[in-house]
């Protein structure tokens, strides 16, 4: 059987059922990192002292990853686009962009939470460190994701373009839909955590 | 067979042309904004009024990319009830710490 209205729009709402899906899920997602957010204020507002995030992590690479981030958003917006201008080749190089920027923030998260781990700081050791892991290690756990999904669509899942390209656009855009909210994630993360 | 953006911004090149250039618009104010955020933290300003110009400026960011990445501008109506829904409950729940505060119960006078 068919999956109904992964092309044509419901005529009750407007929208494909995949694009209602993505945006529910997302919703969910915003609770969840909002539940995170609530319990930092809780924590830091109630802790007699806080360090300031600068004097323990690194800035400069937490800068260098929210420009790597924020360029992987307009290469997976970009290989939307190329998929509406029906250029697969195209569409190919921006997500592989995409995925390599992901791979380069992961990568440099590596060496930031390496460095930690090596000077005797962990989750436990304080609740500014706890609060850190947590929200970037789930925020890690996303791109991680993301990537997965995207390189599926770059792989075995570009089949679909073949037969019924319209399909393959829309779950590439719901894909972007997940990245550019990862990026959104982590651009309240940055300033927050590294510079406050 | 249409799609829910195939069908708002056509299958024009012209119309994809118009989106894409202001993708790139979007891309070099998130940047411009990324400094403007280091730029902040590094005048080392009283805590309240650094808190609040850093979460001004990621709003911004936010916005942008929710706006124009996410294509919330051009979103249907259902899409943006369910996120005003979001944001209801997203407001409640961060403004569970300052009601923890504000009840004057335990340790706090």
């Amino acid at each position: 059987m068919d999956i109904p209205y992964t092309v044509e729009v419901r005529r009750d709402t407007g929208l494909t059922n995949g694009k209602i899906g993505i945006w529910l899920f997302l919703a969910s997602e915003v609770m969840l990192f909002g539940a995170l957010f609530a319990s930092y204020i809780l924590i830091r507002t109630g802790s007699p002292s806080w360090p300031r995030g600068d004097s323990i992590l690194n800035v400069p690479l937490a800068t260098f990853n929210t420009i790597v981030l924020i360029s992987s958003s307009i290469t997976m917006v970009m290989a939307w686009a190329s998929l509406m201008r029906r250029r697969l080749g195209t569409f190919r190089l921006y997500m592989g962009g995409t995925i390599f920027l992901g791979f380069v923030f992961l990568t440099v998260k590596y060496f930031e939470y390496s460095h930690k781990f090596h000077d005797g700081l962990f989750p436990s050791s304080n609740n500014f460190l706890a609060i850190y892991f947590t929200l970037t290690g789930l925020h890690m756990l996303h791109v991680a994701g993301g990537m997965a999904v995207n390189a599926y669509f770059l792989g075995p899942g570009s089949k679909l373009y073949k037969t019924n390209p319209v399909w393959f656009t829309n779950r590439v855009e719901n894909s972007g839909l997940f990245w550019h909210f990862v990026d959104l994630v982590w651009i309240f993360l940055f300033p927050t955590l590294y510079l406050l | 067979m249409t799609t829910d953006h195939a069908a708002d911004l056509g299958d024009h090149a012209a119309d994809l042309d118009k989106h894409v250039r202001v993708y790139l618009i979007v891309f070099v104010a998130l940047m411009v904004l990324t400094i403007v955020t280091v730029a902040i933290a590094r005048v080392h300003l009283p805590l309240p009024i650094a808190v609040s110009l850093a979460l001004l400026v990621a709003t911004i960011k936010g916005s942008l990319v929710a706006c124009y990445f996410m294509h919330l501008v051009s979103e249907k109506k259902l899409i943006l009830a369910v996120l005003t829904l979001t944001a209801v409950f997203f407001a409640v729940l961060l403004a569970l710490p300052i009601l923890t505060y504000s009840d004057g119960f335990g340790t706090h006078p």
